[in-house]
């Protein structure tokens, strides 16, 4: 009888889907680094006060440069209202995708200028409004910056658990409404330290300030740790900044 | 929706070794994939088919494996499956720590013809 599948061969792959987004990511993350440009995933739902929260650090920032990437499905609201405050920045449409990925930033970072003065900058990357996808792309950040809101409810640790799990820094924002709220805060706290045991937690407000300017002092630590070196480019793409 | 692009890069993964081996099409592909990855299986499927037309992969079987998610105890070192709003271990009490187990999201094997 004549086998069909005698020609088959099996191949054993084990192969991780998300191995080439991880390669791109790593090599943004090394190349800014290199440059003294922090990069920072700001990841949170919609109305969570992702915008507001940049506003309010950059507000704060005493020695870096700010510089943001805008990620939105449509508009460049929020990109006309920073550049309004005199920040530096600038917007990615992914016209209906849930998340922003290495290569896309990789492409966007090739028409950015990067000729600032200071000896650091901080590139603040608002990911899609959106507590699940984007968790799951590294997008190149040396800081995963998880925004998480009062109004929300406390149990977002446990309904997200790995936006909670892979932040390095969350803030905890609109806490000047804890007082109209039944948010319980031991419950969302022992979420966060179960999953996450030494992430720093900051309750913030736009509407007071409050928490900015540990967040911005938290953040220029981090971008003031970073090792600057020769950076060799081993990738095809121009950089329009100088070395 | 994020099955897209994860779908489109799974065919040209197995496109290309397809290819470096010597095959003219794949007939099958089986996936690992944890549940706290977020992928829906049926998702992926179904991009699969619209995806894979006029690819090495056209018509291949897709078998998924899904790997539900364990906690494991700090306390008494049990792996355990999480209630919901919860992530006490069922035996002592204490809480969880995220582990590995359900995090996966690769090919395991493809077969060419």
């Amino acid at each position: 009888m004549h086998d069909i599948y005698r020609d088959r061969k099996r191949i054993e792959m084990e192969e991780n889907i998300l191995d080439e987004n991880d390669r791109i990511a790593e090599h943004i993350k090394d190349h800014m680094g290199a440059h003294g440009v922090l990069v920072v995933n700001e990841m949170g739902s919609p109305g969570a006060g992702k915008t507001t929260s940049i506003k309010n650090i950059v507000k704060n920032m005493k020695k870096a440069k700010p510089l943001v990437i805008e990620g939105d499905i449509e508009s460049d609201i929020d990109t006309i209202a920073l550049k309004g405050l005199g920040i530096e920045a600038c917007q990615i449409n992914t016209y209906g995708a849930c998340h922003l990925d290495a290569p896309m930033i990789d492409h966007q970072l090739d028409h950015m200028h990067f000729d600032f003065d200071e000896e650091r900058a901080i590139l603040f990357i608002e990911n899609i409004g959106n507590l699940v996808c984007p968790a799951e792309f590294s997008i190149g950040e040396h800081v995963k910056m998880l925004i998480s809101t009062v109004t929300e409810g406390s149990d977002k640790p446990y309904k997200y658990p790995l936006a909670f799990e892979k932040a390095d820094l969350i803030l905890l924002t609109k806490v000047d409404l804890l007082p109209y709220l039944d948010f319980d805060e031991e419950f969302f706290m022992k979420g966060v330290r179960a999953l996450n045991p030494n992430v720093k937690v900051i309750k913030c407000s736009g509407k007071t300030g409050e928490g900015y300017a540990e967040a911005a002092a938290w953040l220029e630590e981090k971008a003031f740790a970073l090792e600057l070196h020769e950076h060799h480019h081993d990738h095809e793409h121009a950089h329009e900044h100088e070395h | 929706m994020h099955e897209f692009p994860i779908t489109e890069q799974i065919v040209k993964i197995c496109s290309k070794r397809c290819g470096d081996e010597g095959g003219s099409g794949v007939t099958k592909l089986k996936l690992v994939c944890g549940e706290r990855t977020g992928y829906v299986p049926e998702s992926v499927q179904m991009y699969f088919d619209i995806i894979s037309v006029d690819t090495p992969c056209e018509g291949a079987a897709v078998e998924i494996e899904t790997v539900r998610s364990k906690m494991r105890c700090p306390a008494c070192g049990k792996l355990f499956y999480r209630k919901p709003l919860s992530f006490e271990c069922p035996d002592c009490g204490t809480d969880g720590e995220p582990t590995e187990i359900g995090k996966e999201f690769y090919i395991e094997y493809i077969e060419v013809e």
